[in-house]
């Protein structure tokens, strides 16, 4: 069963095209992770899926239904941004007030010990610290007893040990038999939950796969070194040459290294660099894109070129 | 209903966690009362009551300017608004809930108004006109409420803060409200039947004593909830359009 769907969604906010003929479908009991860069259209696609706004053109549904209709949104869970919880209430309120648009809510005792919030119950919110109003914003999303919960960045800025406990709800939440869609700039996150992938970059859908199969997309690593004359190498999916040093974009450098080796090719300084995933969705949208040092501009139009032109995806 | 109840509820305790904010909506008709109607009107029982009336009306019209134009402004900007949207209910719960939350907090600014006016003045009042007066209130919050809704949803907080300052003295002072009915200085009496502030306190000093509106006055007031509510009608959709379509 579909819980929700885009279909062909776009959306513009005046010039600038924020989604892109996007379609996605997250079935029942799937825990999806939406990956990529900042400004690459999550927020966008989530604020539809919630019913926040209204595509351009194109569809988007939550169990069949039109997310701007009220009744569509009674079985899903949203998190709030941590910095719009209201200052003065006190967590146990926060959590009532929410509770109190359900017919049938999580006990609140219950909903806070499981986000390790249960001392902090009389606290009022402007006093809690940074990652414990993180985790207030995403237990809010489970109140209501969700059936797919859709949280946006459920863990930007937040420590190491905070963010495992987040983890650790989900997966319990998941493991109930709930459905989650959840959007992260993180590779890590992503794999550390998400069963699946959506690979987003400049509005589009780039990838929808497992995660094994995206990782080997988007986990590229940059092979640095300084050398004269290059073999024919494999996995490269960019090369360029900056002040006489070549990068080597690659989603596998333990293969390209053992090959330079192997060929026997002079080179000295070798450096062998996990990429940020900006760099990573740089290369897999303009893989084809003429290498060396073009202007900055011309890089950007063939990035573009070739995201519109719909790369293919590994589906 | 019973949601609109609930947001009420959290909008109040909110407010009432800062009990300057209270306070604040609450000190300025008081302290009118205490300097321009206790020494001037305190001794004759009928100027004092109309003069009561007066600062009541007084005391609405700051209220909700203040509470719907800043607060509406403020919450703008709060992703907590946006949040609210996404759960099971719609727009128009908390929409009720931000009006009964207002005319709550309005009888609550009316306490000290009205205990001056009975302890330190000769006003007096009926039960059956005070229970009038309960009534006339929430009319007459009408048209202010629907003003402080316009320039809530229209102008960002920093900016909804100075045209609320701005709008309120000269609608109390222009209006008469200052003075008692009839005895304001001449130009005001000119002008004070154009304005919003004239007809409300004329509905209250007719429920209170023994004052007949003038239908000028009373023609203006509906003129005003109209373009106020054509307004603030306005600026709801557009801000609505901006920010969630």
């Amino acid at each position: 069963m579909t819980l929700a769907r885009a279909d062909q969604a776009t959306r513009r906010y005046g010039d600038v095209l924020a989604l892109d003929r996007v379609d996605l479908e997250v079935s029942a009991g799937e825990l999806v992770g939406l990956l990529g860069p900042n400004g690459a259209g999550k927020s966008t696609l989530m604020n539809l899926l919630v019913g926040l706004r209204r595509p351009s053109s194109g569809r988007v549904e939550l169990f069949g239904g039109d997310p701007r209709d009220p009744a569509s949104r009674r079985q899903i869970g949203v998190t709030p941004q941590e910095t719009g919880l209201p200052g003065t209430l006190r967590v146990s309120e926060v959590v009532d007030f929410v509770a109190a648009h359900y017919p049938d809510p999580l006990p609140r005792g219950e909903l806070l010990d499981q986000f390790g919030l249960g001392d902090l119950a009389r606290r009022q919110t402007g006093g809690l610290s940074g990652g414990q109003r993180r985790r207030l914003a995403v237990a809010l999303a489970f109140v209501g007893r969700p059936r797919l919960v859709l949280l946006d960045e459920p863990t930007t800025g937040l420590d190491v040990a905070a963010r495992h406990t987040l983890w650790e709800a989900i997966r319990a939440f998941h493991a109930d038999g709930g459905t989650v869609l959840l959007s992260s700039h993180y590779l890590e996150e992503v794999e550390a939950l998400a069963h699946r992938v959506v690979v987003i970059g400049q509005g589009r859908v780039l990838a929808d796969d497992t995660v094994d199969a995206v990782r080997g997309i988007v986990g590229v690593r940059r092979v640095s070194l300084v050398a004269d004359q290059l073999p024919d190498l494999p996995g490269v999916v960019r090369t360029e040459r900056v002040d006489g040093r070549l990068h080597l974009l690659t989603t596998d450098a333990d293969a390209l290294v053992r090959a330079l080796v192997t060929a026997g090719t002079a080179f000295t300084d070798l450096e062998v660099r996990p990429t940020s995933l900006e760099e990573a969705f740089l290369a897999i949208t303009s893989g084809d894109a003429p290498t060396g040092d073009q202007p900055a501009t011309e890089g950007r139009t063939a990035t573009a070129t070739a995201a519109a032109g719909g790369r293919p995806t590994t589906v | 209903m019973q949601l609109a109840l609930v947001h009420a509820r959290y909008q109040l305790l909110e407010i009432i966690r800062i009990p300057v904010a209270v306070v604040g909506s609450a000190f300025f008709p008081a302290a009118a009362m205490i300097f321009f109607v206790v020494p001037f009107a305190g001794e004759d029982s009928a100027g004092a009551t109309l003069a009561t009336a007066s600062m009541v009306t007084f005391s609405v019209m700051s209220a909700n300017i203040f509470q719907y134009g800043v607060g509406v402004a403020e919450d703008r900007d709060q992703p907590w608004n946006p949040y609210t949207r996404t759960l099971p209910a719609g727009p128009a719960p908390r929409f009720a809930g931000r009006v009964l939350a207002g005319l709550a907090l309005t009888y609550l600014s009316l306490i000290p108004v009205v205990v001056i006016g009975a302890t330190l003045t000769a006003a007096e009042i009926t039960l059956a006109a005070f229970l009038l007066t309960i009534g006339t209130v929430a009319v007459i919050s009408v048209p202010f409420t629907l003003m402080g809704l316009a320039i809530g949803y229209s102008l960002p907080s920093k900016a909804a803060i100075v045209v609320a300052q701005v709008v309120f003295l000269p609608l109390a002072f222009g209006g008469g409200l200052l003075s008692a009915p009839g005895d304001a200085p001449g130009f005001i009496e000119t002008i004070a039947p154009f304005l919003p502030t004239r007809g409300a306190a004329e509905l209250m000093w007719s429920a209170v004593g023994d004052y007949r509106v003038q239908p000028l006055a009373m023609i203006m007031l509906g003129v005003w909830v109209v373009l106020l509510a054509a307004l603030a009608g306005w600026a709801y959709r557009r801000d609505e359009g901006r920010r969630f379509s």
